[in-house]
């Protein structure tokens, strides 16, 4: 059926895209792009943000549609491709923002779209069909779970189970790490080998350029929606890949740690024996003026909460939070504001920005007061310090009229930090600060910190990325259950100290029962 | 949804890169689609109809839609900071009968007319408590909230009509000033005064950043649930005001007044291209939206067309309007 193609390697080619060219209004998101899939292969996509790896991998998906070019299955040149289709010929996308029912059963999530029914009245075939999946590929969930009461690691086996359901061949994952802890990522690794060593074809799409790197067979880099290269993972390094990501070479990546702390000042923030009903339990710590002091600990160890409840969202239950040396007890972000506390949260999307709207209104949000008469805006004087703020932690374009969400997510963290830079802050909280931003600019923003630190802001950092707590820091806090758990060292510690004392003690002790 | 990282991968390019000639077009037509059609409509009716055209018609329709314009600018507010008021018809109702009721047993025409913004400011207000201190959602809050307010309404006349006999209470409703109604004048104060509030000051800010994220807004020190209460308070008042021009201009509280006004104004919102998610929109988008129903209105009446269609007609150009949005929405 059909007509086929003859190429070099036909044999294991799975599927291919030839030239294929994608436009969004005025955006080329991907231009000629040419790219085969082999069978039994892990495929790692790399590329700055915007570079267009994820409309790649949504196209072959079938989740969106090309404007020119082809996409080949088995050799066989495919039309119409859309989700339904790439699924019936075994290729599945599990997306970056998971596409689950959570007021559904895992079963039901695994089998949603599929399941079998008599003249659309369901059978009752459901346990049973899961059984035989679970046999053949167990993650041992339960499979009458509401899919809502997961984390976010196990959501991740269902759409990996989903997908198996579907008889996938290929598999494509679009940041499936981002949002998990070290050991989970581990998990998820050994889950993808097994995945390819029952034949099947995974196409991983991420950041994390040592993941990339550990676990692919062949790499492809992207760069402003072109193919820069394909080649086997064996042959490339991260400072290579980075290198063509970026389409130059690479300096050093993190800046001059701060030195020279002024002790005999009153610490600029101070907590003592701080619970909350969030889960802190019992935290001490001090940040004094021009330090960076680190929390380390894995998603879900309590160091957001900590933030929330320094800035005012959550109240505390006991303990004391101190200012300058002075209490501050009567706590809200909009006292926090007035402080001179800036809090950058972890969901820059969620919590941090207003995405419809423009980079100056998102700057000047916090601040209106200091550029307006009255409740009268001065929208002149806004531009202008949105322009200052902009070109400091270079937005580039420096565009203020634009609209956030037409930034790529390092410019929209970069906007974050102006919005809050504009009131001068004297602490700054950083929650997860470079959460999915590119390397480019993460190095800008390690830069605007360690500034910030050096023109004296007293700087709480948290980050799930342990060599930036590491490299960033002054002093790194453990942070464990709700709990400060230990501190280190930064000058003398590395990131396997670091982990040794997150990990390494406790799995001593279970392993000890 | 799967769509919002795509919004990111626009950005490294899109303004690298001029737009083209025809990206400018189809953005200009997306951005004034309502305008557009506006003019369209008012040249094809004036071509179409030789009574259109007159000055006495264009002011008649100004006119005529001005309680349902004043509606529809507050609710322009109400939708951008993403909640639905559906008890502006109520208020309307409650501040229609007490009107009357005080024209009537106070003797006062004017503090009966006067009184009909604070009126619906209060029961605004309500509104807006029940949003933020009860945490219900605002489309169940004013569903229910209009309940009670419409059976206020009915209660304070006991269901019956209540007649003005003094023809002062007309004035605001049937008569003009220097040749224009005076309801127009009030239309245009109104809309001077909320698009200042949303435009140029801070309170205006505020609306479209808890419509667009209020988490992000209540991290950045917004007052969140006291922006909620004022703009759910300044529906109220403009629901007061514009059943102010309603009831002069029959010279009776009606209890069923404005009955589905509340509706009308959010399909006049919607059509004027205002987001129905909130954290976008402008006020002369839902005056567009008002009028060019109006004009719907107005040239199947001229043409002695089956009315029947009109709705028909309108319904399909609402949805046509949406369908546009959607696809704009898709896009980013």
């Amino acid at each position: 059926m059909g007509f086929t193609v003859t190429t070099a390697d036909s044999a294991s080619t799975l599927l291919r895209v030839e030239h294929v060219s994608k436009r969004f209004g005025a955006t080329q998101a991907l231009h000629q792009v040419s790219l085969q899939l082999r069978q039994g292969e892990i495929h790692g996509f790399a590329g700055e943000n915007g570079a267009g790896k994820s409309t790649l991998a949504k196209i072959i998906s079938g989740l969106y549609q090309q404007d020119s070019g082809d996409i080949y299955v088995d050799g066989e040149i495919v039309t119409k491709w859309d989700t339904a289709r790439a699924q019936r010929r075994g290729v599945v996308l599990i997306a970056q923002e998971l596409s689950l029912v959570p007021e559904m059963s895992v079963a039901q999530n695994v089998f949603l779209g599929i399941e079998s029914n008599k003249l659309g009245v369901l059978s009752n075939d459901l346990q049973e069909r899961y059984q035989r999946l679970e046999e053949s590929f167990g993650f041992g969930l339960d499979p009458k779970m509401r899919l809502g009461s997961l984390s976010i690691a196990e959501r991740q086996k269902v759409e990996i189970m989903r997908a198996l359901a579907r008889d996938a061949r290929i598999i494509i994952m679009d940041e499936p790490t981002s949002s998990l802890t070290a050991d989970e990522v581990d998990k998820l690794h050994a889950i993808i080998k097994k995945l390819k060593s029952q034949g099947r074809t995974i196409i991983y799409v991420t950041h994390f350029l040592e993941s990339l790197l550990e676990i692919c067979d062949r790499v492809t880099v992207m760069r402003d929606g072109q193919l820069v290269k394909t080649s086997d993972a064996k042959d490339e390094t991260k400072v290579s890949i980075v290198e063509s990501m970026l389409g130059r070479s690479l300096s050093h990546t993190f800046p001059e740690r701060s030195v020279g702390v002024d002790v005999s000042m009153a610490p600029k923030l101070e907590l003592r024996n701080v619970s909350t009903q969030t889960g802190v339990r019992n935290v001490s710590l001090t940040v004094r003026s021009g330090e960076i002091v680190g929390l380390a600990g894995l998603v879900g160890s309590g160091r957001t909460e900590i933030a929330r409840a320094i800035f005012g969202v959550d109240p505390i239950l006991a303990g004391e939070i101190l200012i300058d040396g002075k209490p501050y007890d009567r706590r809200s972000p909009r006292q926090s504001v007035e402080q001179g506390i800036a809090f950058i949260p972890e969901e820059r999307r969620a919590q941090g920005l207003v995405m419809v709207r423009s980079v100056k209104e998102n700057i000047s949000l916090p601040h209106l007061r200091s550029i307006s008469v009255g409740k009268v805006l001065r929208r002149r004087r806004e531009t202008v310090r949105a322009k200052e703020l902009v070109a400091e932690v270079s937005i580039n374009p420096p565009r203020v009229a634009a609209t956030v969400s037409d930034f790529s997510g390092g410019n929209q963290q970069k906007v974050l930090f102006a919005k809050w830079l504009m009131g001068d802050p004297s602490l700054i909280i950083l929650d997860e600060p470079t959460r999915g931003v590119d390397i480019g600019a993460k190095v800008t923003i390690y830069e605007i910190i360690a500034e910030l630190a050096r023109r004296g802001a007293a700087i709480l950092l948290i980050s799930s990325e342990h060599t930036e707590v590491l490299e960033l820091s002054n002093r790194v806090h453990l942070v464990r259950s709700g709990s400060i758990v230990g501190e280190l060292d930064p000058t003398v510690s590395n990131v396997d100290d670091l982990l040794f004392k997150l990990f390494g003690l406790e799995n001593e002790i279970l392993e000890g029962r | 949804m799967a769509d919002t990282n795509q919004g990111q991968s626009l950005s490294a390019y899109s303004s690298e890169r001029e737009l083209s000639k025809a990206d400018k077009v189809i953005m200009f037509l997306r951005e004034y689609a309502v305008l557009i059609l506006l003019v369209a409509l008012f040249v094809a009716l004036s071509f179409a109809s030789d009574s259109f055209f007159s000055l006495a018609n264009i002011l008649n329709i100004l006119n005529q839609q001005t309680p349902l314009a004043i509606i529809a600018v507050a609710g322009t507010m109400v939708i951008i900071s993403g909640g639905f008021d559906l008890s502006t018809g109520a208020i309307f109702a409650v501040a229609n009968v007490l009107a009357a009721w005080m024209a009537v047993h106070l003797g006062s025409v004017t503090l009966g007319l006067a009184l009909t913004p604070l009126i619906g400011l209060i029961l605004g207000s309500i509104n807006g408590l029940i949003v933020t201190r009860l945490k219900i959602h605002s489309f169940l809050a004013t569903l229910a909230s209009s309940l009670a307010y419409r059976a206020i309404a009915v209660l304070i006349t006991g269901g019956a009509l209540i007649s003005v006999a003094d023809p002062h209470f007309a004035t605001l409703g049937r008569e003009k000033f220097l040749g224009v109604f005076w309801a127009i004048y009030v239309l245009a104060a109104f809309v001077l005064i909320a698009g200042f509030l949303l435009n140029r000051t801070t309170y205006g800010r505020y609306v479209f950043a808890i419509g667009g994220n209020p988490e992000a807004a209540e991290l950045s020190g917004i007052a969140v649930d006291r922006v909620r209460v004022m703009v759910f308070g300044f529906s109220g008042l403009a629901a007061g005001l514009a059943s102010a021009i309603a009831v002069s201009r029959v010279a009776s509280g009606q209890p069923l007044a404005g009955t589905g006004i509340e509706l009308q104004a959010i399909a006049a919102i919607i059509l004027g291209g205002t987001s129905i998610y909130g954290g976008m929109g402008a006020i002369w988008r839902s005056l567009g939206g008002v009028y060019l129903i109006a004009l719907i209105g107005n040239g199947f009446n001229l043409m002695n067309v089956n009315p029947l269609f009109k709705d028909l007609v309108t319904g399909v150009i609402i949805l046509l309007a949406v369908a546009i949005s959607a696809s704009e929405r898709k896009r980013r």
